[in-house]
């Protein structure tokens, strides 16, 4: 972490084009408590209207505004620029593993569309049930999803996996971690279905397991302990046939 | 490959690992024993040559060996390399031949 309050202008180099662009330097007043948002904004609007980049709530609820910052992928209205800022300088870019669409925005149909592919979806059961399910705060299933469920679907876990750039067919964080909830979800009317949709190489037996995900979630959530989950399910699904 | 073949592989190459690291041990611990010992190939002979123990422990360690290092590199290809899957699949599979051959061929020489 370094000191910046009494320095009054911050370099900040920001990517600018599509995939086949580069960095642009801007020189940007230093304010209190200034998030990285803060910044981007800032650039927007005082020295480039044309700078792109997506944002939506500005207080960590939303997960819009994600962003690759000094090489990580972070919310950035969640960063404030002191505990990123190395040497007066900040580097920002589009998030890792998603097309660019232009500077600082990223596609985020290919993530989405992988959550469809993992079957991320809740499947209700034959038949409407008479009553509200009533699921046991402390059911082994409910405490294995219980923390998964907080995912809002930002993308820096996808960002962050080695995984999801070395194979263009696997699933990522999110969306396994997704599946893990609802293997969990005594109300889905298809659990077994789940999991066979992702044991396999593009689901999660291809996760080397280095824990990005869990290290960069904003939400403290941990996505490699999910898929350890559906790793012990299918494990169990190939020697006996059964999850 | 189907899902149900990758599974296959996943459970393989586990099960392997599991074997593989206390016969790697074993065999770090016989070569640390020769060395120490001076025997020579003579000797070494003499002592597999009466023993079923030994080749069967060998044996053992090139199957092992030899299905969990080509699951491994099948990753690592498909992970590192833009070659096709029928490729990766082609080269993995040769090399876990060659290393069946070579091992079984030492395991009958020392046997």
């Amino acid at each position: 972490m370094t000191d910046i309050s009494d320095q009054y202008q911050l370099t900040v180099n920001i990517w600018r084009g599509n995939s086949d662009g580069a960095y642009q330097t801007f020189e940007v007043p230093v304010r209190d408590s200034q998030t990285v948002l803060d910044v981007v904004t800032w650039i927007q609007r005082h020295l480039d209207p044309d700078l792109t980049y997506r944002y939506a709530c500005r207080v960590g609820m939303c997960g819009t505004c994600a962003m690759t910052v000094q090489g990580k992928p972070k919310w950035t209205c969640r960063t404030r620029i002191g505990t990123v800022v190395e040497n007066n300088e900040l580097t920002l870019g589009p998030l890792r593993n998603l097309p660019v669409i232009k500077d600082l925005a990223t596609d985020m149909v290919p993530f989405f569309d992988k959550w469809a592919e993992a079957g991320a979806q809740f499947v209700p059961g034959d038949q409407v049930p008479e009553q509200m399910a009533a699921v046991a705060p402390d059911s082994r299933a409910r405490r294995a999803a219980d923390v998964a469920i907080e995912c809002i679907g930002c993308g820096v876990c996808y960002a962050a996996c080695d995984t999801v750039a070395w194979r263009e067919d696997y699933l990522g964080p999110a969306a396994l971690n997704r599946v893990w909830t609802l293997v969990n979800d005594e109300r889905d009317g298809d659990r077994d279905g789940h999991l066979r949709k992702v044991a396999g190489e593009s689901g999660c037996l291809s996760c080397h397991s280095h824990q990005s995900c869990a290290e960069l979630c904003p939400k403290h959530l941990n996505p490699t302990a999910s898929i350890a989950g559906l790793k012990r399910k299918s494990f169990l699904l190939a020697l006996v046939g059964r999850s | 490959m189907t899902q149900r073949q990758e599974r296959l592989l996943y459970v393989l190459q586990r099960l392997s690992a599991l074997v593989l690291a206390p016969l790697v041990i074993l065999h770090i611990g016989v070569m640390i024993v020769a060395v120490q010992g001076g025997l020579n190939t003579a000797e070494m002979l003499a002592r597999t040559q009466s023993s079923t123990f030994w080749p069967v422990i060998y044996a053992t360690f090139f199957v092992v060996a030899g299905v969990h290092g080509c699951i491994g590199l099948r990753n690592i290809l498909t992970e590192t390399t833009e070659l096709p899957a029928r490729s990766v699949n082609r080269i993995s599979g040769g090399l876990l031949i060659l290393i069946l051959v070579f091992g079984f061929e030492t395991v009958r020489a020392i046997a």
